[in-house]
């Protein structure tokens, strides 16, 4: 049952979704503009004189901006850490979820506390860590260190302990074993779990500022938000190259949102409930 | 019944827990190693020097203390400003959205949406919308006949744009975490209340505000961590400025160790930093446990 809305309540929610939308708006109006309009002041909302130039010399392969291939390699490096993290979270879940034996307390609770550790007291050893494995400046420095956070674990712990115990009864008295029942039983049922930690996972990594930054150096190896400020560095006033590259940085997202965004809030909302 | 042998349950988190050890618990005791040592990554020899760098720390003489307190002031700064309306705003936003209306579900997604992009694109968003002379905020305030703003290079302007970009960027993450503390509050307290003849704010005071009380706790703990990391919004819209006052602890961290690779020092800060975050977070807890017992 719908309950009728005053004009007040409509017009409250109309201004905030167009404080919400506007700045991305006014990102995409830019990126089409020629750098002289998009230093006017006062400035033009609808570009007067559009032009693609901006997308031309970012997404032109073989430049000094290869926005393109930061954008291969973010999706390559999200694409591999997303799938990483569900494998070895689903994994650990499970068992934290569903099997007894001795360390199981001990171990969860060191997990759970990295949870409240901020990652900058892990900056500087993991350099050095990176350093030594050689692992600087490539894809294993994206891929790997960051699956060993414990949101994913965490996560899927608490889907399995709410799925119903009968699911895996039937089958181990069917003489299936732990990993039969994990991978034919188990998982499955999980789908939307898994599908939901995925897509976090594959948005944190794609999203990664701080630790790209450094731990990059070529600038063909760079990803698009490390890339991004060097874009920044080179054309400190070309506004529309800069605001074309964060707009080629924000569609496979906002898309990838607009698909999923009902399975991305619901776990967010679960993360924080038991939190 | 048991269907599986005893060494099960560890061969399902070893590959976890083989991340966990090399990428989380080694970095975290090696850290304190280093710390305890003059731990210049380009140099070949790493003495050992005790409590030193964190002694460095409080000592107002050092060239480290300096740089550091200064950072901890601007993060502490931008964490008191940047929290209350952390915590407030979604709530508010959660309350209106928690309410039934045609659309409810598509306005969700559009508040959350800034949430999925990073922080190097709304970095370099705001830098631009917040252009002291071609920046579309200051023309739409040029509209009333407000002056040219210095959002990015005045104080303390700096400061609120810092807030007002992040609070836009996160707004969505807390408020959708109240909204599912919202949805765990029975219905029948507030039919109750109303047949007592509670109004609207009664209700909210008496009934949501207590029954969301261990959701606050949770999203102001994670809102200072988040707020105490404040790092990309810093380096890319204001730079640190004006002058060093934007420039935050873990901008300074970072700087000292991984520019300057005098990483003994920065991962003392590291440590300093984070014990400074462990008491705030436990005084929290305390603090909001206790108002409900």
């Amino acid at each position: 049952m719908r309950q009728r809305r005053s004009p007040g309540f409509w017009v409250l929610i109309g201004l905030l979704t167009l404080v919400f939308v506007a700045p991305l708006l006014w990102m995409l109006l830019t990126s089409f503009k020629p750098i002289g309009e998009s230093q006017q002041a006062p400035p033009t909302i609808i570009p007067s004189d559009p032009t693609g130039r901006a997308y031309g010399e970012v997404l032109t392969t073989g430049g000094q901006n290869p926005v393109l291939r930061w954008f291969i390699n973010s999706l390559v490096a999200a694409t591999l850490h997303s799938g990483l993290v569900v494998l070895v979270a689903s994994m650990a879940g499970y068992a934290l979820a569903r099997m007894e034996f001795r360390f199981k307390k001990p171990i969860f609770a060191v997990i759970l506390a990295t949870l409240f550790v901020p990652g900058f007291v892990f900056l500087m050893p993991n350099y050095l860590l990176m350093d030594k494995l050689a692992w600087l400046d490539t894809l294993w420095a994206l891929v790997v260190p960051g699956a060993a956070g414990a949101f994913g674990v965490f996560f899927m712990r608490q889907f399995f302990l709410a799925l119903p115990r009968e699911l895996e009864e039937v089958a181990m008295i069917d003489g299936a074993n732990a990993w039969t029942v994990f991978t034919r039983i188990i998982l499955p049922n999980a789908k939307p779990a898994l599908a939901t930690l995925t897509v976090l996972s594959f948005l944190a990594n794609w999203n990664d500022f701080i630790w790209p930054l450094y731990v990059l150096f070529s600038p063909e190896r760079l990803t698009l938000p490390a890339g991004l400020k060097l874009l920044q560095g080179a054309y400190t006033t070309d506004y529309p190259v800069i605001l074309t590259g964060a707009t080629v940085a924000s569609v496979p997202v906002l898309i990838l949102y607009i698909f999923v965004q009902r399975y991305v809030i619901e776990g967010v909302a679960r993360s924080g409930i038991k939190g | 019944m048991r269907g599986y042998g005893r060494a099960t349950p560890y061969l399902f988190l070893a590959p976890y827990l083989a991340l966990f050890l090399l990428f989380v618990v080694g970095p975290a005791i090696f850290g304190l190693w280093m710390s305890l040592h003059d731990w210049d990554f380009q140099l070949p020899g790493k003495p050992f020097v005790g409590l030193q760098n964190y002694k460095d720390l409080f000592d107002t003489q050092s060239t480290t203390a300096e740089p550091f307190w200064h950072g901890m002031r601007a993060t502490g700064i931008f964490t008191l400003a940047s929290v209350p309306f952390l915590v407030t705003l979604p709530l508010g936003l959660a309350v209106v959205l928690n309410r039934r209306f045609p659309g409810r579900t598509f306005f969700r997604a559009v508040f959350f949406a800034p949430y999925v992009l990073g922080v190097a694109v709304v970095g370099l968003m705001f830098r631009y919308i917040l252009d002291t002379s071609f920046g579309v905020l200051n023309a739409f305030l040029g509209l009333f006949g407000i002056g040219e703003i210095g959002w990015t290079t005045e104080q303390p302007w700096a400061f609120a744009s810092l807030v007002g970009m992040t609070v836009w960027w996160t707004i969505g993450f807390n408020a959708i975490i109240y909204l599912a503390g919202l949805q765990d509050i029975p219905a029948d307290q507030y039919e109750a209340a109303e047949l007592d003849g509670a109004n609207r704010w009664q209700a909210f005071r008496h009934i949501t505000v207590p029954g969301l009380r261990p959701v606050v706790t949770f999203v102001v703990t994670i809102t200072i961590l988040a707020s105490a990391n404040m790092f990309g919004q810093a380096l890319l819209v204001t730079q640190g400025g004006p002058g060093d006052t934007t420039r935050t602890a873990l901008m300074v961290i970072a700087d000292t160790g991984l520019a300057q690779f005098r990483m003994g020092q920065a991962t003392a800060m590291s440590y300093v930093l984070a014990a400074c975050l462990a008491i705030v977070s436990l005084i929290n807890f305390a603090l909001l446990r206790e108002k409900k017992s």
